[in-house]
């Protein structure tokens, strides 16, 4: 086990007890979330972590060695750190502040300049920047630096204390982003301090939810969705995110057919055009045969082109958009409407062809977000006042939502698809 | 007049200066390489930081002439009592700026330094002390007027100076005398305090790119 926490405790002068029987394994390359209330310990377990403070009973370990025996100086060299305040250092450079760790490493100056650069790089922000100091970047900048400070020393372990929630929304999400991909490509460890369960979902594999200095659940985000352990998680969690994260979790793979229409780059026009007879569909998707998608044919072009010596491969259209299998449907929706692509083919991981997305399908997706968030806007309204007042506005919103669903509805039809009737109201 | 005064008493007046300067000089540097670390540790040991910065409060108090003929019985006469008590005077300025100025860096400055991986000493050395540089500064400059203007008085217990030339006047009842002794000592303060400032600003961190650009 990587870093590995048993029986913690965690005990304030007054017996206030902070942290109680606090266990978890934490594996290499997870990205655990401790969330909770103010009060509920989290930020305490993580702190007990690089012994910014000291465990009243338990034991911590990284890679088998108890930390407790360690130098705190030089375990904190190992561990990365960021905080909700960003901290970099005023009086620093921003190479300075980056390369902070290595210099207390004594690293030499040609091997801190040059990793300040491979940092900032990987934050996206511009070389410029390392002779600049912290008041002359934005907050959101700052916090890239405290992330790129955190990693200059090849840091196996990255705590971030709250490191988002000072910053506004689309910063926020930006740094998430970062982040996490930062966390997918390094493989390192990442204990992330949190209020925010949207923050949570998105970057956890694993979160921790914690209550009164006790873990409550240790889960996948997916299962702390679909079964939270108690009321308090759920309340955590909130109804209405319970169930609107749902098309945050569905992945393009559970919505696509799985019949796509395709041809192999070899086959001829003349069965090429069958088979689009036979479909009865405009366009046909080109694989190789080794069915990885390669583009696509319209009818448009076959027709232009027509000749029976052509094979398909002659003519298709390489300029294709395409979506991974397990791209989530929440981030997919907006780029395939706005692009306004008809069908959607999508790919495994290996590039190799799954399955479509057709608008009929988004139309369901769309139509069921819409639902379900206005009928828990009007249920929230409910809680608040319990007067009959509230249900003449929850009736329009009701009834614009039909409207607008049957608006897409009619588009979807226009555009010569057809979509299923069934509705999935407040499942 | 100034002429006349400067041909009698010209050789005169610049040994006395840099008498002056000598003892108030070693005072003050006393003063700061005392009281600096003092406030540094006192920030490690709140508890006792108020009790040690009242005390140098209260010797603060203590008029200075009362001071000076204290270190008599205990020092004796001449240069080495007066350098004691004008360093006692220093003292306060520069350890209760110290102790504010490292209280007053940042929090969040200080977490993120020990969560690096800081030592004690290497955050006091590259974190505290560069920040609190303007603050602590500022206490050496007031120390450095002070010392400067009561340095004055040693010359009672025989420890030479401009204060010389002021008590000469004062008992031979000639005012060219207590202005000869004055206004160099005004000089001299003002142009240490001007030469301290300019090493306040070297030490104040930059904080901008831009020139000049301090907090």
């Amino acid at each position: 086990m990587f870093l590995s926490m048993s029986h913690l405790n965690k005990t304030y002068s007054g017996n206030k007890v902070a942290v109680e029987d606090f266990n978890l394994e934490i594996e290499k390359g997870e990205f655990i979330c401790f969330i909770g209330t103010s009060g509920s310990g989290k930020t305490t377990t993580m702190r007990m972590i690089n012994r910014m403070l000291n465990q009243t009973s338990g034991t911590i370990q990284i890679e088998g060695q108890d930390i407790s025996k360690m130098n705190p100086v030089q375990l904190r060299r190992r561990i990365g750190y960021v905080i909700q305040n960003i901290g970099l250092l005023p009086h620093m450079t921003i190479r300075d502040n980056i390369t902070l760790v290595p210099r207390l490493l004594k690293w030499s100056e040609d091997k801190r300049n040059q990793r300040a650069k491979e940092m900032i790089e990987m934050v996206e922000l511009p070389d410029s920047f390392l002779d600049r100091y912290p008041a002359e970047l934005s907050g959101g900048q700052q916090q890239r630096i405290g992330v790129a400070r955190a990693l200059a020393a090849d840091q196996d372990i990255i705590l971030m204390d709250e490191a988002f929630s000072a910053l506004d929304p689309v910063t926020r999400e930006m740094l998430q982003d970062l982040v996490k991909n930062l966390q997918q490509k390094s493989g390192k460890t990442f204990v992330f301090v949190t209020h925010d369960m949207d923050e949570a979902l998105k970057l956890a594999t694993r979160i921790v939810v914690m209550s009164h200095g006790k873990m409550v659940q240790v889960a996948t985000p997916e299962e702390i969705l679909r079964h939270p352990a108690n009321d308090f998680v759920e309340e955590l969690i909130g109804r209405d995110r319970l169930i609107q994260a749902k098309p945050s979790i569905t992945t393009v793979g559970q919505v696509m057919l799985k019949t796509p229409v395709a041809m192999v780059s070899s086959a001829t026009l003349v069965q090429a055009l069958k088979l689009m007879h036979d479909r009865r569909v405009d366009t046909l998707l080109v694989t190789d045969k080794e069915n990885h998608l390669r583009g696509f044919v319209d009818i448009e072009t076959l027709n232009d082109n027509y000749s029976p010596t052509k094979q398909l491969g002659d003519i298709f259209n390489e300029r294709i958009f395409y979506v991974n299998e397990n791209a989530v449907i929440r981030d997919t929706v907006d780029r395939i409407l706005k692009h306004g692509y008809k069908n959607v083919p999508v790919v495994d991981d290996d590039g190799k062809l799954v399955g479509i997305v057709t608008r009929a399908a988004l139309v369901d997706i769309v139509y069921d977000a819409l639902f379900v968030d206005d009928k828990l806007e009007s249920t929230g309204n409910d809680d608040q006042e319990t007067t009959g007042t509230t249900q003449p506005s929850s009736d329009s919103a009701m009834s614009q939502t039909a409207k607008s669903a049957q608006g897409q509805q009619a588009s979807a039809e226009s555009a010569g698809t057809t979509t299923s009737d069934e509705t999935k109201v407040g499942d | 007049m100034m002429i006349t005064f400067l041909q009698n008493f010209g050789g005169q007046l610049i040994f006395k200066t840099w008498q002056h300067l000598y003892i108030s000089g070693i005072s003050l540097f006393l003063g700061v390489i005392v009281a600096i670390p003092l406030g540094v540790l006192l920030t490690r040991f709140k508890k006792i930081a108020g009790i040690v910065i009242g005390l140098a409060s209260v010797l603060q108090t203590v008029p200075a002439m009362a001071l000076l003929a204290l270190m008599i019985p205990l020092f004796g006469i001449g240069a080495k009592p007066a350098i004691i008590a004008l360093f006692i005077y220093s003292l306060l300025p520069i350890l209760r700026n110290t102790y504010l100025g490292l209280e007053d860096v940042n929090p969040s400055v200080l977490d993120a330094a020990k969560g690096m991986g800081m030592s004690q000493l290497e955050s006091i050395r590259m974190v505290e002390l560069p920040l609190a540089a303007p603050v602590i500064m500022a206490g050496v400059r007031l120390s450095g007027t002070y010392v400067i203007a009561w340095a004055t008085l040693a010359s009672y217990i025989g420890a030479g100076g401009l204060g010389d030339f002021i008590f000469n006047g004062l008992n031979l009842y000639r005012g060219d005398l207590i202005l000869g002794g004055s206004i160099p000592v005004i000089i001299l303060a003002l142009v240490v305090d001007y030469l301290l400032g300019l090493l306040e600003k070297a030490l104040t961190p930059r904080v901008t790119g831009d020139e000049g650009g301090q907090s």
